[in-house]
């Protein structure tokens, strides 16, 4: 599964990608996120507070209660800000 | 006739070339509707960085062009979104709309530029005379803004 990272997610985590092979008891986003979380300092500083954390699975916007599987694009970001 | 036309780009626009290429040749467009949101110098800032999302960020823009195309009577509809390092008083983003009438050139270059701040991933950091930076926090303005347009349930 390939994690993207994006504005301060980015800067938190020190990474701007990665690919990840997480366990088959993560089947959607909220739990991809609590894995995540795990993986080290930087990535629990990202998601201290997952509200303020949007996502998108396989470029389209995505809740907390969307599927998730391997070979999927994940995308971790602010609330946008463009315009 | 041709869809929305949708540009993400670090290179600046202009205003009068792009209304020009909308509307060369045409003489079934009554109104064309523009709006340039521009960087400001607030608070001593000194650039706005734009980070995007490559390939989401286009299909945003485009899925929320065809929304305009397919909620007003369009005949043409530019959108075009800079990326990178801007200074103030640099043009930002151009949203343009034509049609028969003035209307539906207006409210869909309104519907586009609200739609787009809440819908298209772009991240603003501000970048200050000292060396401070910052990201710019998305506002509750913005989204009540985008859900006016929210069609009834």
């Amino acid at each position: 599964m390939k994690i993207l990272y994006f504005a301060w997610v980015r800067q938190k985590v020190g990474l701007a990608e990665e690919d990840v092979t997480p366990p088959a008891s993560v089947t959607d986003v909220a739990g991809l996120v609590g894995w995540l979380a795990g993986r080290s300092p930087g990535h629990a500083a990202a998601f201290a507070d997952p509200r303020q954390v949007r996502a998108a699975v396989n470029q389209d916007f995505a809740t907390p209660a969307q599927a998730v599987a391997p070979g999927d694009e994940v995308a971790f970001f602010p609330p946008v800000t463009g315009g | 006739m041709p869809g929305p036309t949708i540009r993400v780009q670090e290179a600046a626009f202009d205003l009068g070339a792009e209304s020009a290429a909308l509307t060369a040749g045409r003489d079934d467009i009554g109104g064309l509707a523009s709006f340039v949101g521009l960087c400001r110098a607030d608070d001593g800032l000194a650039a706005l960085v734009l980070e995007h999302y490559p390939g989401m960020t286009e299909r945003a823009l485009q899925k929320i062009a065809d929304e305009a195309w397919a909620r007003w009577p369009l005949t043409g509809c530019t959108v075009i979104h800079r990326v990178g390092r801007l200074v103030p008083g640099e043009p930002i983003v151009l949203v343009l709309t034509a049609s028969a009438h003035r209307a539906a050139a207006l409210e869909s270059c309104a519907f586009l530029i609200d739609w787009l701040k809440t819908s298209a991933p772009f991240w603003k950091r501000e970048e200050f005379a000292g060396g401070d930076s910052r990201w710019v926090e998305a506002k509750a303005t913005d989204d009540a803004a985008a859900a006016r347009w929210a069609k009834p349930a």
